[in-house]
């Protein structure tokens, strides 16, 4: 067999039994390891959440013309065809007196009052054009045109902006900005702390053993493989916290989602939140694994590269 | 096979452990180093297996010259040269068998060549049968086999003991120097430094002394005089 191959497998095994023999300090870089990734995972999740919850918001903001009933078809259709050709404007929706009417006639509970209101007179909603914007914060192009005074005369009331859901959105948008920008730096303390604590761990098992790494040295062991096990060692310390953190926060999904189906905790969609974890488990799965391994295997490489070298001073 | 060439090791300025030493020893010889404690024996060894770099002069081992010598090469000088200590550094929770067999998983041997090469070695320094006692189970004379097997097991050129008698009774330790003996009648070239006055004297070598770092005395057949200052 190859030569390679067969050191490759006894650093492997040396660094499972390593493994095996250091659980109780093994406990403690597991541990920290399993928070990195679990705060790593949870911003990952939420910031997800969020984005889908900003983008539901945007989508409703649109600038609604309510039309004089005196409007002609043809004078109608060119206002249609000016606003789709405006700047900013994501696309255009008409709805005539009888279609608002309709929509308004659907009952609720709620509107009961509104439904008698309604069966004793004439349709009283004006024809309405709804214009959504791509960029809810840029209305500036779509106001000019409708503000000029032959635009103005064709409209029956004041035209809405959806102001009051703008000034919210950028309320939640700052929030969630800082959300996010906390997460992050929670992730970089926790992800510098586990590397901190592997390191310690890895040179205490080194301290333990230095007269077997003395001796390893001594019969011409190369480097790699003396610190081959290290690093397999903590590799498997990355492997099991990835595991072990994913497991968490899909239990979490699982005791959530049977709780609260499909709720919302504000702006955190939890269904949305569980379908968006579901559908990328295995990517998920896969990129804690990276992390846990790059965390693992970073560390014990430094941690070991100091204690390794060859004297070198004459 | 060994050739020092004016080797000066100095740890600091007060204490100059080796002061140009040059040795010349050849394929297949024997060599017994004495000297007082504290005289430059174990330093010299530690220069020979590149523990410690020397402060200057050359040494060439084996056609390496340790001055060209990368970090990265020093494994592999090692495995050509052989090892025995006087404290056995052997690994206390592997067996015997497992002791010897590491010196070659290390290198990368195979798991059949292992259970070939091992036995075989053992029986060389009469170990046959205890191949899974462990280190504690055994007596200083068994221990040193071990590590004895361990420093030949992968046939080196050169093997360095170093003081490997000095922990042990006298009855035990005629047994590693008839070992030894062995060994250098096999080809290889054999490097032994001792306090012990009955055994160079029986052994009838060649005896380099040291004194104060500086070789005070190189003869053939020699006896043991640690005091001489001739050359």
């Amino acid at each position: 067999m190859n030569h390679r191959l067969i050191t490759l497998g006894r650093i492997i095994r040396a660094g499972a039994q390593n493994f095996m023999r250091n659980a109780t300090l093994a406990i403690a870089a597991i541990a920290v390891m399993v928070i990195t990734l679990t705060i790593v995972l949870f911003s990952i999740v939420t910031n997800a959440a969020f984005s889908h919850t900003i983008q539901q918001i945007t989508d409703k903001i649109d600038v609604s013309v309510f039309l004089k009933d005196t409007v002609t078809p043809a004078q109608r259709d060119k206002l249609l065809s000016d606003l789709r050709s405006t700047d900013n404007v994501k696309s255009v929706e008409y709805q005539s007196k009888e279609d608002v009417l309709k929509q308004q006639q659907k009952p609720t509970d709620e509107n009961m009052d509104l439904q008698l209101a309604l069966a004793q007179i004439d349709n009283p909603f004006p024809a309405t054009i709804h214009v959504k914007p791509n960029d809810p914060n840029k209305l500036q192009s779509i106001q000019n045109y409708l503000e000029k005074p032959e635009i103005q005369a064709l409209q029956s009331s004041k035209t809405t902006y959806s102001g009051d859901k703008k000034k919210a959105l950028d309320n939640i948008t700052k929030s969630t900005k800082f959300l996010r920008e906390a997460g992050l730096v929670g992730v970089l303390i926790f992800a510098i702390v586990s590397m901190l604590i592997i390191f310690n761990t890895i040179r205490m098992a080194i301290f333990n053993r230095r007269d077997e790494l003395q001796i390893m040295r001594l019969l011409g062991a190369s480097t790699s493989y003396i610190r081959g096990p290290f690093v397999v060692e903590t590799i498997i310390y990355g492997i099991v916290s990835a595991i072990i953190s994913v497991t968490v926060i899909n239990s979490l999904f699982v005791v959530s989602g049977s709780a609260f189906a499909a709720s919302n905790f504000g702006l955190l969609d939890i269904g949305f939140a569980n379908n968006y974890f579901r559908d990328r488990f295995w990517i998920i799965l896969a990129s804690q694994l990276v992390i846990g391994i790059l965390i693992g295997a970073v560390s014990s490489t430094v941690a070991t590269r100091r204690y390794l070298k060859f004297k070198s001073s004459k | 096979m060994i050739l020092l060439d004016r080797v000066t090791k100095v740890y600091n300025r007060n204490s100059t452990a080796l002061d140009r030493i040059s040795l010349h020893v050849e394929p297949k010889e024997f060599v017994i180093i004495i000297g007082a404690s504290g005289a430059g024996k174990s330093t010299l060894l530690k220069l020979l297996t590149r523990e410690e770099r020397q402060t200057s002069g050359k040494i060439v081992i084996g056609g390496i010259d340790y001055d060209k010598l990368k970090d990265k090469n020093i494994p592999i000088l090692r495995r050509k040269i052989g090892v025995v200590f006087q404290d056995f550094k052997l690994l206390p929770n592997k067996n015997v068998y497992e002791n010897v067999a590491f010196a070659l998983e290390i290198v990368g041997y195979g798991n059949n060549e292992i259970k070939h090469t091992v036995p075989r070695v053992l029986d060389i320094v009469g170990l046959k049968g205890k191949e899974k006692r462990m280190p504690m189970e055994l007596s200083g004379g068994e221990r040193q086999r071990v590590a004895i097997a361990r420093a030949i097991v992968r046939q080196p050129k050169i093997l360095i003991a170093d003081e490997p008698t000095g922990n042990l009774d006298p009855k035990y330790a005629w047994d590693i120097i008839k070992i030894l003996e062995k060994i250098n009648r096999y080809g290889t070239t054999v490097l032994l430094t001792t306090h012990n006055q009955d055994i160079v004297n029986k052994l009838k070598r060649r005896v380099i002394t040291i004194k104060d770092g500086r070789i005070v005395s190189d003869r053939a057949n020699a006896e043991y005089n640690p005091g001489t200052s001739k050359i």
